[in-house]
């Protein structure tokens, strides 16, 4: 089959090869077909550009461009064409192949081409197989965009011929897959198109499978008997592939069982025929129950006035006495078999990718609510003290962002002051509130969550006054727009591979800070004992206060990076608080390994969720948050959980 | 013994890789008066935690009474109703109340909400708590908030609930912290009348206490028994006085 | 020694005596019964408050008497509000539909009905079906055994769960948030068989009584809310003056000492927890119908810590402190936000209520956890005490 490709090929650069057409100009060309140029019709215009095309003058596609364009003139006088450029009453005549001005001509000596659509569309599609060979790289893209957009059996041959002189190697990729996708539909044997199916295997793109499913497609069948010449796709069994009442609604649509006389139907002819305030024998007054109308009914049948009611077991046996299909629209099975084949290969990688781009976007999302919580974390774990306002700590960062982008209109540098300065404005506020309010608090949890949640309010309403209730753009710097593709089903937006690194670099630094530096000793010291770490000479009151701003600093920056690729409103701390919550307590209370835990388990649950029951987020976080009521049942004290004396009662 | 009460056999339980209970198993008749003592980290907290159901073993069981139950399955509060007080080394009593609810809270009846909701008083009720709170030295106090006592009246009162309950076995945990001598000796007294009728374990580090209360004592080190015997005899033992001493 | 209950509480006699006297008073200056000086939406304004006084003090009972800071009584509150939301609103469009489907040449058939007033009620969500939930909306007898049996035994199951696996404190807080934050969240849905963000509205038309003047209804619902405040005051003051009082305060304050004592803790706070979400549910089922009313927005979590924050200023741990504080909050909020507060014209800036009034609330919320733990009902103590 191959081998026939190639032959067709060659024929085709044969007539293309420019070696022979020197000999005549395009005008002497052109004025063998004058007329039906002159005149196109949709019809004839096709053989003229078969030999126009024939002839495979240099100077053709400008031509055909042109007259496409509606640009080329006709002299009435003596039928040549002409380029022209329009004046106020003159019109400058210029040669189609020199391109030179050859005189000019009055309005009323000229006539304009105007080919209509169809027959533009037809010159389109010859000028393809130029343009497909142009220099210019951008008019071969547009050429093949141009094909891909509506794939036709007659751009196959132009597109083949034009793979292999193809200097830029990624549109040669191009063209041979789009070839490969046209040959699948429309090369001309069996042997190819199977050939080009097969070929089309490895690819994830949706144009590839949209062409498979193309070939797959399948109508609905009833008949009789099954048919022999028909590429059945699947017989539907009524009852288990097919409900009963799908079943008769096919047969009444090929007209193979009266049509099906609903309740409404019934009404309706009763209400037509009530007469005396009688229908059929019985006072209307008594038919409001099924049963009476169906009588009525079956008396007006009788009558002859109306369509007798078909039962349910007429339906039933009616059903049963026809066979029932899907029928694929390409005849030849072997063809589907092979488009089948390829498909489930092809679904089977889309599969494994859309796993890996799940677990991506999981990641992603593991790493928002890790940078939201971490904060949360600190301070619930060390201090014990339940920050409410911790979600208006991050809007806070985010507002800081958007004011230092009002001021710095260099979105990276922005950035780069937004982070430190977000940073320092929520460390002084988590100080601030930690000095006059929390301190007062210590060993009253519920009254903290309570005063910080007033704290939480009044700097909602407070942002609301100062910024409105619209949302604020937060704008990320170019270098983060776009994406990584990885192929045509898996990729990442920079925004978040940029959320996923600020979540590891703060994961790594709160580790360090906790683990390698004397404030992280003393940080640990208070949260196992703080009455013994007050008598080892740490303060507590400096490292609660330490804590608390370096908990709400953190959010700040969670903020900055949030607001990135969510909007930038007053409302968006209690979009995350709860889901804050919850990570620390799935993760376990006072453990950096536990909070990142439960914010990857909450955002691989999400999204799986999400995954499962795709046209319904507000579904997926209830299931989710029912999952983790239950989690806790089993694991009351989270993921990472500490053990013993220390981890109090 | 057949008068065995409870029984510890084996428990051992760790703490994040930290034996805080080593293969203990201890006896407990009824009635008896026993003293635990031991070095700090010693596991006598752990030990009562166990016993009451705050701690779970890892392994190793714990059999009550003639029916030979296992308590290991139960509840802090199913372990209360089966007649086992406890005493807490920092006098929790509930401060808010009165002396009066406070005991009236721990008399023996029945504990469930809805039992408790259509609880009514009477006067037989009201008498036994006025006796207790004679034996306990706080009848004039009994319309007092327990928040206002002084420190040795809130260990006599919780002293005083742990009589309420009415237990078979009393857990009692460093009762004479912070006690003046004639309070010691007043505790020393309750505690050695309310062992003849049950079994009393008293876990001390104040060992002029211990030889005052003239019992058997266990000692305690690194999770598991060390000596045991009357306070004289395990005094002259060489490894109890190297564990108090040697460190 | 032994006293009856309430000679035991005097102040539950005190309560009482306000209640009746603020009862008639309101009667006499009604619309409906009286000289009119008072309008029919202030009446339901009040009606409505007193429901939420008796939200409040179920509230007060869970919390500042058990120690659970449960953030998840106004998701029962709304329960209780869907549930009778869902007769009234099912038979009110019976009617609407029989009468509009009686001028038919061929009367309907019940299923027709039926299947009307589905279109009626769900054509908003784009739906005509019943769903499964609706089953007992035909039937007031049923609809107000849901009242109490919705909360109750979600209160039950939620409570048994969480009870069970010992969440205590702040943990406990975050969980019943959460299961309200689920619920909210669940009925946002358009196919949650509720109408979604639709909510169930129309509910000040009660069914049966289409002739009866607002004005008369109103007031109607303004007793038989005193009377609910009333008899759940009562509940609630016999509950906690007794031993389960006692053994509630007892385990707010040390739940592992009670536990020692040999009282199931769990038991008692399901107990609590259960019934304190039933009046709930009650308190919802008679707000609902006079705010006319009801969508998920009303169950969402902030509402919630609003109740705990009426709770705390009018001060934990004494039932009339909650009702205060359910009261002067809330109508002082209404007074604030509908625009009664004159303006602060600072020359530079005008403060303008409406936007501020939370920013109030907040942080006079902060000084009221941070000066007056006791709240307005511990300032209301000191006055009497001091007058011998």
């Amino acid at each position: 089959m191959i081998r026939i490709l190639l032959v067709l090929l060659a024929s085709w650069l044969t007539v293309l090869s420019p070696v022979q057409a020197q000999e005549a100009s395009l005008q002497d060309v052109l004025q063998t077909h004058q007329e039906e140029i002159a005149s196109p019709s949709r019809r004839s215009v096709g053989e003229v550009l078969e030999a126009l095309v024939a002839t495979a003058h240099p100077d053709l596609p400008r031509f055909l461009e042109r007259w496409q364009a509606r640009e080329v003139w006709v002299r009435d006088a003596d039928g040549l064409f002409f380029f022209v450029e329009e004046g106020a009453d003159a019109i400058t005549l210029i040669d189609i192949t020199s391109l030179e001005v050859v005189g000019t001509a009055a309005k009323a000596e000229m006539t304009e081409l105007r080919p209509n659509g169809g027959v533009r569309r037809v010159i389109g599609s010859a000028l393809v197989q130029f343009q497909l060979s142009d220099p210019d790289i951008e008019r071969r893209i547009a050429a093949v965009d141009a094909i891909a957009r509506a794939m036709s059996a007659d751009q196959l041959p132009a597109l083949l011929s034009a793979i292999d002189n193809e200097p830029d190697a990624a549109l040669k990729t191009r063209k041979s897959r789009l070839a490969g996708m046209l040959a699948a539909s429309f090369a001309e044997t069996e042997e190819a198109r199977i050939a080009a199916i097969a070929g089309l295997g490895s690819d994830l793109s949706v144009d590839v499978r949209a062409v498979l499913n193309q070939i797959l497609s399948t109508t609905e069948g009833v008949a009789a008997e099954m048919p022999d010449d028909a590429n059945i796709a699947r017989v539907q069994m009524p009852g288990t592939d097919i409900t009963y009442t799908d079943a008769y609604d096919r047969l009444v649509a090929a007209n193979l069982a009266p049509a099906r006389i609903s309740n409404a139907d019934i009404l309706a002819a009763l209400t037509e025929h009530v007469a005396g305030g009688m229908v059929g024998g019985i006072p209307t007054a008594q038919l409001n129950t099924l049963e009476t109308r169906r009588i009525a009914y079956t008396a007006l049948a009788a009558d002859g006035l109306v369509p007798p009611l078909v039962t349910d077991a007429e339906r039933t046996a009616m059903v049963d006495a026809h066979s029932f299909f899907l029928a694929y629209d390409e005849d030849s099975s072997a063809i589907t078999d092979a488009a089948r084949a390829s498909l489930d290969t092809i679904e089977q990688k889309v599969a494994l990718s859309q796993a890996a781009d799940l677990t991506l976007d999981a990641l992603s999302l593991a790493s928002i609510y890790f940078l939201a919580a971490i904060g949360l974390a600190i301070t619930f774990g060390v201090m014990g003290v339940i920050n409410m306002a911790h979600g208006e700590f991050i809007m806070m960062g985010a507002y800081t962002g958007y004011v230092v982008q009002l001021f710095v209109p260099d979105y990276t540098l922005s950035i780069l002051i937004a982070l430190p300065l977000a940073f320092a404005i929520t460390f002084g506020a988590g100080v601030a509130m930690e000095r006059t309010v929390i301190r007062w608090l210590y060993h009253r949890p519920l009254e903290t969550l309570l005063a910080t949640f007033g704290i939480s309010i009044a700097l909602q309403q407070l942002a609301k006054n100062i910024f409105g209730t619209q949302a604020r753009p937060l704008t990320s710097p170019e270098w983060l727009d776009g994406a990584l593709v990885f192929n045509d089903v898996i990729a990442i937006s920079y925004i978040r591979i940029a959320i996923f690194v600020l979540a590891l670099v703060f994961l790594a630094l709160i580790l360090f800070v906790l683990k390698r530096t004397r404030l992280g000793l003393e940080v640990r010291a208070v949260t196992q004992n703080p009455g013994m770490a007050a008598s080892m000479g740490i303060n507590p009151d400096r490292i609660n206060m330490l804590t608390f701003g370096l908990g709400s600093g953190i959010a700040g920056i969670a903020g900055v990076a949030i607001g990135l690729y969510a909007k930038v409103t007053s409302e968006m701390g209690s979009d995350y608080i709860v889901q804050s919550f919850m990570t620390v307590v799935v993760g376990g209370v006072g453990n950096v390994w536990g909070t990142l835990a439960g914010a990857s388990m909450i955002g691989f649950l999400q999204k799986g969720i999400e995954w499962m029951n795709p046209s319904n987020t507000l579904a997926a976080q209830t299931f989710m948050i029912l999952f983790i009521i239950l989690f806790i049942q089993f694991r009351p004290k989270g993921i990472v959980a500490l053990k013993g004396r220390a981890a109090g009662d | 013994m057949n008068n065995t009460l409870l029984e510890v056999d084996g428990v051992s339980v760790t703490f994040d890789g930290f034996r805080a209970i080593n293969n203990l198993s201890i006896q407990i008749a009824e009635p008896e008066l026993r003293a635990i003592i031991g070095p700090n980290g010693a596991g006598k907290t752990t030990f009562m935690d166990i016993i009451t159901g705050k701690t779970r073993p890892d392994e190793g069981k714990v059999i009550w009474g003639e029916r030979n139950i296992s308590l290991l399955k139960m509840s802090e509060s199913q372990i209360a109703q089966q007649g086992i007080g406890r005493k807490f080394q920092k006098p929790t009593v509930f401060e808010a109340q009165t002396v009066r609810e406070n005991l009236a809270m721990a008399l023996k009846n029945k504990r469930g909400p809805f039992d408790v909701l259509f609880f009514r008083s009477n006067p037989s009720i009201e008498g036994e708590i006025v006796e207790l709170a004679e034996e306990i030295g706080l009848q004039d106090a009994l319309d007092t908030p327990s928040g206002i006592l002084s420190h040795g009246q809130k260990q006599w009162l919780e002293i005083g609930m742990l009589l309420a309950q009415d237990p078979r076995l009393l857990l009692v945990d460093e009762p004479a912290a912070g006690m003046t001598q004639a309070e010691r000796e007043q505790t020393t007294e309750i505690l050695v009348r309310a062992a003849q009728t049950r079994a009393v374990v008293v876990v001390e580090h104040d060992m002029e206490f211990v030889r005052r209360l003239n019992c058997k004592v266990t000692v305690l080190h690194e999770g598991s028994v060390l000596a045991e015997g009357s306070l004289d005899h395990v005094t002259a033992n060489q490894t109890v006085i190297d564990v108090y001493l040697g460190r | 020694m032994r006293k009856t209950f309430i000679s035991q509480n005097p102040s539950v006699l005190w309560f009482l005596a306000a209640l009746g006297l603020f009862t008639l008073i309101v009667t006499i200056l009604s619309e409906g019964f009286g000289l009119g000086i008072v309008s029919t939406s202030f009446i339901k304004t009040l009606g409505k408050t007193l429901c939420l006084c008796l939200i409040a003090i179920a509230m007060d009972v869970v919390w500042g008497y058990c120690g659970i800071l449960s953030l998840g009584h106004f998701a029962f509150f709304g329960l209780g509000g869907y549930a009778i939301g869902m007769w009234l609103m099912y038979a009110r469009t019976e009617t609407i539909v029989v009468e509009s489907l009686a001028g038919n040449i061929i009367p309907p058939t019940e299923q027709e009905v039926i299947d009307a007033i589905g279109t009626q009620i769900f054509g908003v969500v784009g739906s005509s079906e019943f769903p499964l939930i609706w089953a007992f909306a035909d039937s007031l007898v049923l609809q107000l055994l849901m009242v109490v049996l919705v909360p109750g035994l979600l209160a039950l199951v939620f409570g048994w769960l969480a009870f069970r696996s010992r969440v205590t404190g702040v943990y406990l807080s975050i969980l019943t948030q959460a299961m309200t934050l689920a619920l909210a969240l669940y009925l946002f849905q358009n196919d949650s068989g509720l109408r979604g963000n639709n909510g169930l509205s129309g509910l000040q038309n009660i069914p049966g009584f289409e002739a009866t003047p607002q004005a008369t209804i109103s007031i109607v619902f303004f007793w038989a809310s005193a009377f609910a405040l009333c008899a759940g005051y009562l509940f609630f003051a016999w509950i906690v003056s007794g031993k389960l009082g006692s053994v509630l305060r007892a385990i707010r304050d040390n739940e592992a000492r009670v536990r020692f004592l040999g009282y199931h803790v769990e038991s008692y706070k399901l107990f609590v927890f259960t019934i304190t979400a039933v009046v709930s549910g009650i308190a919802g089922a008679l707000y609902y119908p006079q705010a006319g009313i009801i969508n998920p927005a009303e169950i969402a979590p902030i509402a919630s810590i609003y109740l705990a924050v009426w709770v705390a200023i009018g001060g934990r741990g004494r039932l009339y402190g909650a009702v205060i504080g359910a009261a002067f909050v809330s109508l002082l909020s209404s007074w604030f936000t509908g625009g009664g507060a004159p303006d602060i014209p600072l020359g530079f800036y005008t403060i303008q209520w409406t936007d501020w009034w939370l920013v109030l609330l907040g942080v006079s919320f902060v000084a009221v956890t941070l000066f007056f733990p006791q709240g307005i009902g511990g300032l209301f103590d000191k006055l009497v005490r001091k007058q011998p």
